[in-house]
């Protein structure tokens, strides 16, 4: 079972993300992490499919990632026991018809950008509850897809700021077992609350996101009675370069140096040579980048103890249109190596 | 947290790096030039066929035609990328909007994608380009009528 201390769960017995998996698209194989995906995918409208829409192109993108996952693991799809699952699509139509090809249990969650690490928060929960034996934990994003709901026509011309971010296209899925299952350990997860400090600019998006990432990292380190030094690793979800400056920042004014911080948004490109402004964004953009560099690094034992905090705006078109701010939201997940990995 | 919205607000100026302007301005400026130079070259080959009006027609026709054939295989994109107002402001901004929007929307139907959304980004220059020429009509009307 858990114990809730404040917003945080912590598990003294940790449930496992005992297989999991990443896929990229093009930009993304074209980047630093290119050869630690599972499958990079060239084409990423799917068109050798037969597929017509960028919005069906984003479930064939999941699927392709889950069929990985579960290879790893060496389950077939009906042993799946429940499925988190949500992306950035409205009414996470993606997620909604990969999971009518899958036909397991679902709930369907939307966390913006945070949804890798809100379906883990979940996943574990529910594993460590005894409630699910095999949990699938996954999202995505897909660059084509998003552009058109949330900005412009992918042909139109325009010029994106500095402080703009790319929107991934990629996937990542974690399968979680209950305690004693080979894998990645979970060891505590906290609930995000939401937080608006008046962002209103849509270009912005690691300025928005800033807020609830510090305000989540706070509160797990108080939780957890730890502070950043006493992790490998703290990784936020897709802050970018500006998003992360003016975390190091905050972090300061709370007393907290923040010295051994990696952003996902900024793993995923080489922003030197992939014009993609700030960094990466969007839900397969952490969720792509826990799969294929944070939990081998764990795995391996290189990394003992890692705090994955992936951050998510929450904001709709409509809202942006009406001149509101943009509430962000942020959840993490504490990992450890497994215990062989541990010791030695 | 030791922070409140107004005290943010100056932290994100501190640390959102501005556009490149001297940059921007060049590509703009270059850009966006050689689109007027492109028209004024067709205008000048237009008058040897045709009077002036007419020339002047036959020329935002072909520029608009140019621009919405360079839009579809991404082009027109890739340019305004770097050239932003140089793209955006001459006529051919206008039709890139339309026909981008067009084939985004394809996949929602004839009718209600393409035929429902063509505007949607060229639309409030319509409908405010319509409402100043109404605008403006009253007020050449009323000034006619004193004079």
């Amino acid at each position: 079972m858990s114990i809730r201390r404040r917003d945080t769960l912590l598990f003294p017995d940790p449930p496992v993300i005992a297989a999991w998996a990443a896929v990229g698209g093009k930009k993304e194989g074209e980047g630093p992490l290119a050869s630690a995906f599972d499958e990079r995918i060239p084409d990423a409208g799917f068109a050798a499919e037969g597929c017509r829409s960028w919005e069906q192109a984003e479930s064939l993108l999941q699927q392709r990632c889950i069929r990985r996952c579960l290879r790893k693991a060496g389950l077939r799809p009906q042993d799946v026991t429940l499925a988190f699952a949500g992306d950035l699509q409205a009414q996470c139509a993606a997620s909604n018809y990969t999971l009518r090809a899958l036909g397991v249990p679902f709930a369907g969650v939307y966390g913006a950008c945070s949804t890798m690490a809100e379906t883990l928060c979940l996943g574990a929960a529910f594993a460590a509850a005894g409630y699910s034996e095999r949990t699938l934990a996954f999202t995505s994003s897909h660059f084509c897809a998003a552009e058109r709901q949330f900005r412009t026509p992918l042909l139109y011309g325009g010029k994106r700021t500095p402080t703009a971010q790319w929107t991934a296209t990629a996937a990542g899925a974690c399968l979680l077992r209950p305690a004693g299952s080979a894998g990645v350990p979970v060891a505590a997860v906290t609930f995000g609350r939401v937080q608006d400090y008046a962002v209103r600019d849509i270009n912005n998006m690691g300025a928005a996101m800033m807020p609830a990432a510090a305000a989540t990292l706070l509160a797990h380190f108080g939780a957890c009675g730890s502070g950043p030094e006493d992790y490998d690793a703290v990784i936020t979800g897709d802050l970018g370069a500006v998003g992360s400056e003016l975390l190091y920042t905050q972090l300061r004014r709370e007393g907290c140096e923040l010295a051994n911080h990696l952003d996902c948004g900024c793993l995923l490109y080489d922003r030197d040579e992939q014009p993609v402004q700030a960094g990466g964004s969007g839900a397969g953009c952490s969720a792509a980048v826990l799969g294929a560099y944070i939990l081998p690094q764990l795995q391996s034992g290189r990394w003992r103890r890692v705090l994955f905090v992936a951050t998510g705006a929450l904001m709709s078109r409509a809202t942006i249109l009406q001149g509101e701010s943009i509430p962000g939201i942020a959840h993490a997940v504490e990992l450890i190596a497994p215990k062989g990995e541990r010791e030695g | 947290m030791k922070l409140d919205p107004k005290r943010y607000d100056r932290m994100v100026r501190l640390f959102s790096p501005p556009s490149r302007l001297g940059a921007d301005c060049l590509w703009a400026f270059l850009v966006g030039g050689g689109i007027c130079l492109l028209g004024e070259v067709l205008r000048c080959r237009y008058l040897r066929i045709a009077p002036a009006e007419t020339a002047g027609a036959l020329t935002s026709i072909t520029l608009i035609g140019l621009a919405a054939a360079a839009t579809l295989p991404g082009w027109y994109q890739k340019l305004a990328a770097h050239a932003g107002a140089g793209t955006l402001v001459p006529i051919t901004g206008f039709s890139n909007s339309v026909a981008s929007a067009a084939m985004e929307f394809k996949s929602e139907g004839w009718v209600t994608g393409a035929g429902a959304q063509i505007f949607s980004i060229a639309g409030p220059v319509i409908t405010y380009g319509t409402l100043a020429s109404w605008v403006w009509g009253v007020l050449y009307w009323v000034m006619n009528r004193g004079g």
